[in-house]
């Protein structure tokens, strides 16, 4: 048994197993790294919570997007990389307090969010409608008649209902506090049922 | 459309740290793979689209390798250190450190044709490049790197027969 191996049998020993806890530690080591020589222009991580799993992202200026399990985060990345940077690195020590803060609304301790926004995703009648969308307070609604008026434009009514639909920051700006004229629920990236959860959520606090 | 960086480091992290224990002993290839990253991760947004990632990561890793061996010939280690066991438990698995030592003992050339051939799968065009040579001394480098394996880690089913 001790005769010639083939190259094959030399590849499989070169091939020293790699365990999964070795690249976890090298990860979080470039984490650190990366993110000491300014590296990182966008951080994410994933959690859990009462509306499935959220994806949050953070440039070094603020949260710069929140996206539901339904939207496909390797796909909301993928853009990402596109629209921001492709520097793009799993590095949860950034999104920490946005966790902290999202987990707290969702145990009815937070009503408003403190953490830093970035809108750049954002641009024109868009975004100046979700830097009003804050100023609906928790546990109300408005419509998206009210909207368009309180931005200074009562004609932009489908407008403003595509801003809320492409909200990036969903939960955070609260886009699902705004509803139909008459009272039904419009539309929601997460989907309906994440939208009534919310509103149920800051109805029953 | 170019992927995240979190992508290519999740593709090809474990070769990259592989090619990086072949060229250096496991003991230094830690710090290999994370100067490889990190300078990578520096350059990935001017990387061409159509770039082998791969290759590239080679060519960042045997760069840093490089680096790696010239700080440790400054600062030489009192003991010659003996190789993690990737077996738990402990207990060197007596195989592969005398692989380990078998693959230190190449010269430095054949070491990083075997790494780069055999554990990266390049193809010898790519390993000349890196190397610098023509791709015949690259594949030579590679059969010279692997008879000379064979020759001093005859296997280690025969334990205890090397000399």
């Amino acid at each position: 048994m001790s005769d010639m191996r083939n190259d094959d049998d030399m590849a499989v020993l070169l091939t020293t197993p790699v365990d999964a806890g070795a690249l976890r530690r090298l990860h979080r080591r470039l984490e650190q790294a990366a993110e000491q020589a300014d590296l990182i222009d966008v951080a994410y991580t994933t959690i859990d919570s009462p509306v499935g799993k959220l994806l949050l992202a953070a440039t070094p200026k603020g949260l710069v997007r929140v996206a539901f399990d339904g939207e496909d985060h390797d796909q909301v990345l993928e853009a990402l990389g596109h629209k921001i940077s492709p520097r793009i690195l799993r590095a949860p020590r950034r999104l920490e307090e946005a966790a902290r803060e999202i987990d707290e609304y969702f145990a009815r301790r937070r009503r408003v969010f403190d953490v830093p926004l970035d809108l750049s995703l954002s641009r024109g009648f868009r975004r100046l409608v979700q830097t009003h969308l804050p100023e609906i307070g928790y546990g109300q609604t408005r419509s998206y008649r009210d909207m368009a008026e309180l931005v200074g434009n009562p004609k932009a009514v489908r407008a403003v209902g595509t801003a809320c639909a492409t909200n990036p920051l969903p939960i955070v700006v609260p886009c699902h506090r705004v509803l139909r004229t008459d009272g039904t629920l419009g539309g929601y990236i997460g989907g309906l049922e994440a939208k009534t959860a919310l509103l149920d959520l800051e109805a029953a606090a | 459309m170019k992927q995240p960086f979190e992508s290519v480091v999740v593709q090809h992290g474990a070769t990259v740290l592989r090619v990086c224990r072949v060229v250096l002993g496991p003991h230094d290839a830690d710090d290999a793979w994370s100067e490889t990253f990190l300078a990578a991760m520096r350059a990935y947004p001017d990387l061409p689209e159509t770039a082998n990632v791969e290759a590239w990561l080679v060519t960042i890793a045997h760069r840093k390798a490089i680096d790696v061996l010239r700080a440790a010939k400054r600062n030489p280690l009192p003991v010659d250190e003996v190789p993690e066991a990737p077996g738990g438990q402990g207990v060197p698995d007596a195989e592969d450190v005398g692989l380990w030592a078998a693959v230190r003992e190449l010269p430095s050339k054949q070491r990083q044709a075997i790494a780069y051939r055999y554990v990266a799968g390049l193809a010898y065009a790519e390993i000349a490049e890196i190397l610098g040579g023509t791709v015949e001394a690259a594949r030579r480098a590679a059969s010279d790197g692997l008879k000379n394996l064979r020759k001093h880690y005859p296997g280690a089913i025969t334990k205890g027969a090397s000399s």
